[in-house]
C-alpha cells in the first residue's frame, strides 16, 4: 500500500478545514465565527460624516470663559464686563489693582492653552494656536467616540464608527430596517447634546421682546428661544455650567407621568451649581440644550446635591434618545453628512437570493462542462473547486471578513478562474500524452510546466485585487478581499490538491482508457 | 502573422469607435462619481412613472430629477444631481411624503453622495487604475522582459478602452462597482496574455527557428485551446451573473462579460503582434539568456572553488 503523499493529505486537510469552518455561516448557527454580511446584503445605513471643527473652538472658548468666571468668583476677585469677542478673545476688567497679580497667577495656574495680557486693569485672554489645532483634532476623535457611544446604546447590532482619512468619520449601522429607525439614528448622531445652565438676566429681561441680538451682545447676553413655544429669554452669554460636568442622565417621570430627564453633576459641577444657586435665590436659571431653552425655573434655595431636571413635553423615545446623547457627551462640533447610503432589508435579501442563484448556476455549468470535456480529470478538478469554495467561506468566517454583493460576484468569478488552472494543466497533460509520454511523466511534466504560467497569471490578478483593497471602500473592498482569498485558495486546491489526487490515483490509471481519465477522444487532442 | 493585419485593423476600428464614444457621448456617471441622490423605489404592481415625476416636481430640490425603470416593471430609480448635507432632512422621509398618493411602495435604497466625496472617489479611482497598471508593468518586466511588459500593458489598455466604449454605448451607469469590474478586467485579461507569453517564452527556448513570427504562430496555435477554454469557463460564470444576478450588479456583470471576451481576443491577436512590432529580437534574447546562464555557471564554479579552498 503506497504511503499517502503529502499533497493528498494537504487537500484532505483543506477540505475538512473548509467544511468545518464554513458550517456556522451556512447554517447560521449561534456558535462559531460567521461571515459578516455587508450592508448591501443585510441592509443598513452607511454614512460618511464631516465635522465643522471651527465650532469646537467656539465651544472651548465659552468653556474657558466659564472657568475664568468661576475661579475668580471662588477667589473673590471682582471683575466687570466679562465677555467673548468676535475675534474669539475673552476680555474683562478688574476693579481692584491689588487683584492683578493674583489674577495673573490664577490664569497661569488654572487654565491651560491660553495666553493673556493686561493693560492696567483690562485683561485679554485668548487660545494659543496650538490649543486651537489640538481642539480641532480632538473634535474629530471626540466625535468618533461620542457617536460610537451613542450608537452602542441604541441597541442595534455592532455599529462601526471610525475615523476615515484626516477629517472624516465613517459610520456603519447594519440591520437598520425601518424608516423610523433610520431617522431616529440620524437624529441621535446629529444631536450636539450641548447642555448649558445659564443665568437669566433678570434686570433686562423685560425688554427682550424688542432687543436686537447685537444689543444683547453688548450687554454680555444672548437671546434664546424656548424649545416648544416662541417665548424668548435673555440669558447671560457665559454659561454657569456645561454638559462636560455631567456624570449621568436618566429618564424619569413627573406626577402626570410625563417623561423628563434627571441628570447628575460631578463633584466640581455640583459645587459650582451649589454656589450659583446659593447666590441667585429668587432669580431664574435656564436649562439650555442645543441652544434651546427647555425650562427656566426660579431658584428657590441653594441646590447642593448636584441634581437637575429637565422636562419639555418629551415623548418617551425622544427622552430616551436625549438621555443617551447627554450621557455620551456633547458633540463639540456639528456633523455634516458627506455621503449616505441606506439599503432596505428587502433589497438585501433579494440581492442574496439573486447572487446565490447565479453562483449555483454558474457552478453547475462549470462542473458539467469539466466532466464532459475532460472526463475523470474534470471530476478531479471539480473536487478541487468544491474544496476551494468551502475554503473561501472558512477563511472569510475566521478572518471576520465581510461578504458584500460584489463579493459574491467575486466568488462566482473565482469559480470560473479556479478551473482555469486545471484547464491549463489538463491541456498540458493531454499534449504530453499525445506526444506519447507515459501517464506518470505526462502528469509530472504537465504540472511542472503549467505552474509558472498559472502562478504569473494569478499574481497579476492579485495585484489588481490588492490595489482595490487599498483604494476601495465598503463593497468594493469586500469584492477585492473575496477575490484575493479565492485566488490564493485556488492555488492550493487546484494545483497542489489535484496533483495529489492524480498521484494517488496513478496506479489505477490505464493508458488504454484515456478517454475516461482525460476525456481524450480517440483522434487525439490538441 | 499575416492574419494579424486583419485583426490589427479590427482592433484599431474598435478602439477608434470606443474613443469616439467616450469623448463625445461621455460616461453616464453614477452618483458615486458625480455626486447626487439616488432613490430606488419598488411598487406593488407597475410603477406609475409619470405620476412619480409629477409628485416629486413639487419639491424644488428635485427639479430636473430623472425617473427611470430599474429591472422589472415595478421598480424605479429617481436620480438628482443635488445632495443634501443637512442632517435633519432625511431623503427617505421626504420620499414617503412626496410619493404618498402614487400607490403602495417601499423605499428600498437611498444613496446620497456629496459632491466633495464624488470627486474624491473619481480621483481615487483613477489612482487605483494607474497603480494597478504600474504594478503589472513592473511584475511582467521582471518575469519576462520589458518588451513583453509593454506589449501586455498595451493589450490591457486596448481591452479597457473597448470595455469603456461598450459601457458608453449601452449607457451603463458608472459607479464604484464598474470601476471594480474594470480593475478586475485589468488583472484577469492579463491572465490570458501571460499564458500566451509563457508559451512564447518556452517556444523561444525550444524552437530552433529564430524567426519570432514563426515562434509566435506555433506557440499561439498550441495554446489556442487552453486560452479559449479558460476564458470559456469564466465566460459561463459571468454570463450567469449577468442573467440571474439581479439588476444591481447587472452593469458590473456586463462590464466583466465584455472584458472577458475582449481580453481573450487581445491575448491571442493583439499582444503578440505588438511584441513583434516593438522589435523583439529572438536571437538577442537567446544571447542574453545564454549570457545569463554563463554568468550563473561562472558564479557556481567560483563558489565551488571557494568551498574547496582552491580560491
Amino acid at each position: 500500500m503506497k504511503t499517502l503523499n503529502y499533497r493528498v493529505v494537504l487537500l484532505a486537510f483543506a477540505l475538512i478545514f473548509g467544511i468545518v469552518f464554513s458550517i456556522p455561516s451556512l447554517t447560521q448557527s449561534e456558535q462559531g465565527k460567521k461571515i459578516t454580511l455587508g450592508l448591501d446584503l443585510q441592509g443598513g445605513l452607511h454614512m460618511l460624516l464631516g465635522i465643522k471643527s471651527e465650532v469646537a473652538i467656539d465651544s472651548k472658548i465659552k468653556s474657558i470663559a466659564a472657568t475664568v468666571k468661576y475661579i475668580f468668583d471662588d477667589e473673590e476677585i471682582i471683575f466687570d464686563d466679562l465677555r467673548i469677542n468676535d475675534d474669539q478673545s475673552i476680555t474683562f476688567e478688574l476693579l481692584d489693582t491689588d487683584d492683578v497679580q493674583k489674577a495673573k497667577a490664577l490664569l497661569s495656574k488654572e487654565i491651560e492653552g491660553i495666553t493673556f495680557s493686561e493693560k492696567g486693569l483690562k485683561f485679554i485672554v485668548a487660545m494659543t494656536e496650538e490649543e486651537k489645532i489640538r481642539t480641532e483634532k480632538n473634535a474629530i476623535a471626540q466625535a468618533v467616540d461620542t457617536i460610537r457611544n451613542r450608537l452602542n446604546e441604541f441597541g442595534l447590532a455592532e455599529p462601526t464608527v471610525a475615523k476615515q482619512g484626516e477629517d472624516k468619520i465613517l459610520v456603519e449601522v447594519p440591520g437598520v430596517k425601518t424608516q423610523e429607525d433610520k431617522e431616529r439614528l440620524k437624529k441621535l448622531i446629529e444631536r450636539a447634546a450641548h447642555l448649558q445652565l445659564m443665568a437669566v438676566d433678570e434686570d433686562r429681561i423685560a425688554r427682550v421682546a424688542t432687543m436686537s441680538d447685537a444689543e444683547a451682545k453688548s450687554f454680555g447676553n444672548v437671546i434664546l428661544t424656548d424649545v416648544n413655544t416662541p417665548e424668548k429669554y435673555l440669558l447671560r452669554a457665559i454659561p454657569v455650567l456645561d454638559g462636560s460636568m455631567l456624570t449621568d442622565a436618566k429618564v424619569g417621570f413627573d406626577e402626570q407621568n410625563q417623561p423628563l430627564i434627571n441628570f447628575t453633576l460631578n463633584g466640581q459641577g455640583a459645587k459650582i451649581f451649589g454656589d450659583f444657586t446659593g447666590k441667585y435665590v429668587g432669580k431664574r436659571m435656564a436649562v439650555v440644550l442645543d441652544n434651546k431653552v427647555y425650562s427656566a425655573p426660579v431658584i428657590n434655595e441653594r441646590i447642593g446635591g448636584g441634581r437637575v431636571q429637565i422636562s419639555g413635553n418629551f415623548e418617551f423615545s425622544e427622552a430616551q434618545d436625549l438621555a443617551i446623547a447627554l450621557r455620551s457627551g456633547a458633540l463639540l462640533a456639528p456633523v455634516i453628512i458627506e455621503s449616505e447610503r441606506f439599503i432596505g432589508p428587502s433589497l438585501g435579501a433579494d440581492s442574496i437570493q439573486a447572487s446565490s442563484l447565479a453562483l449555483l448556476l454558474g457552478f453547475i455549468l462549470v462542473i458539467v462542462f469539466m466532466v464532459l470535456y475532460y472526463g475523470f480529470a474534470g471530476v478531479i478538478a471539480n473536487i478541487a473547486l468544491i474544496g476551494n469554495l468551502f475554503l473561501i467561506l472558512a477563511i472569510m468566517s475566521l478572518a471576520g471578513a465581510t461578504l458584500t454583493l460584489p463579493g459574491m460576484a467575486g466568488i462566482v468569478l473565482t469559480v470560473g478562474m479556479a478551473v482555469d488552472a486545471n484547464v491549463i494543466i489538463n491541456e498540458r497533460i493531454r499534449e504530453l500524452l499525445h506526444q506519447g509520454k507515459s501517464i506518470a511523466k505526462s502528469i509530472e511534466d504537465g504540472y511542472n510546466n503549467a505552474f509558472t504560467a498559472i502562478f504569473d497569471a494569478n499574481v497579476t490578478t492579485l495585484i489588481a485585487a490588492i490595489v482595490l483593497v487599498v483604494y476601495g471602500t465598503g463593497a468594493i473592498k469586500g469584492f477585492a478581499i473575496t477575490m484575493g482569498i479565492g485566488i490564493v485558495a485556488s492555488m492550493l486546491t487546484a494545483i497542489v490538491g489535484t496533483h495529489g489526487l492524480y498521484q494517488w490515483l496513478l496506479p489505477k490509471m490505464d493508458k488504454k482508457k484515456l478517454g475516461f481519465w482525460f476525456g481524450i477522444k480517440t483522434e487525439g487532442a490538441k | 502573422m499575416e492574419k494579424s493585419k486583419r485583426f490589427g485593423i479590427l482592433s484599431i476600428v474598435l478602439l477608434l469607435i470606443s474613443l469616439g464614444l467616450i469623448l463625445t457621448k461621455g460616461f453616464n456617471l453614477g452618483v458615486d462619481f458625480a455626486g447626487g441622490t439616488l432613490i430606488q423605489v419598488k411598487y406593488e404592481g407597475a410603477a406609475p412613472i409619470q405620476k412619480v415625476r409629477e409628485a416629486i416636481s413639487v419639491d424644488k430640490s428635485y427639479e430636473g430629477a430623472s425617473v427611470t425603470r430599474f429591472g422589472g416593471d415595478d421598480e424605479i430609480v429617481i436620480k438628482t444631481k443635488t445632495s443634501s448635507q443637512v442632517l435633519g432632512e432625511d431623503v427617505g422621509k421626504k420620499m414617503n411624503v412626496l410619493l404618498k398618493d402614487t400607490g403602495v411602495f417601499e423605499v428600498r435604497r437611498v444613496d446620497m453622495i456629496g459632491a466633495k466625496v464624488g470627486s474624491e472617489l473619481r480621483e481615487k479611482g483613477l489612482m487605483a487604475m494607474l497603480l494597478a497598471i504600474i504594478g503589472i508593468l513592473i511584475y511582467v518586466s521582471f518575469r519576462f522582459e520589458w518588451r513583453f511588459a509593454i506589449a501586455s500593458v498595451l493589450a490591457l489598455v486596448h481591452d479597457v478602452t473597448i470595455a469603456m466604449g461598450m459601457i458608453v454605448l449601452f449607457n451603463v451607469e458608472v459607479n464604484l462597482d464598474i470601476l471594480a469590474a474594470l480593475l478586475t478586467i485589468l488583472g484577469y485579461s492579463l491572465n490570458d496574455t501571460i499564458i500566451v507569453f509563457d508559451r512564447i517564452r518556452e517556444g523561444i527556448r525550444m524552437i530552433k527557428n529564430p524567426d519570432l513570427g514563426v515562434i509566435i504562430d506555433e506557440s499561439v496555435t498550441r495554446t489556442l485551446s487552453r486560452t479559449t477554454l479558460t476564458s470559456l469557463t469564466t465566460f459561463f460564470v459571468v454570463l450567469t451573473l449577468f442573467i440571474f444576478g439581479g439588476e444591481i450588479i447587472h452593469g458590473f456583470a456586463f462590464t466583466l462579460l465584455v472584458g472577458v471576451v475582449v481580453g481573450t481576443y487581445s491575448s491571442i491577436f493583439v499582444a503578440s503582434p505588438i511584441l513583434m512590432w516593438l522589435g523583439f529580437s529572438v536571437s538577442d534574447y537567446r544571447l542574453k539568456e545564454a549570457e545569463k546562464l554563463k554568468r550563473q555557471k561562472e558564479k557556481d564554479r567560483m563558489r565551488a572553488m571557494y568551498e574547496n579552498g582552491t580560491l
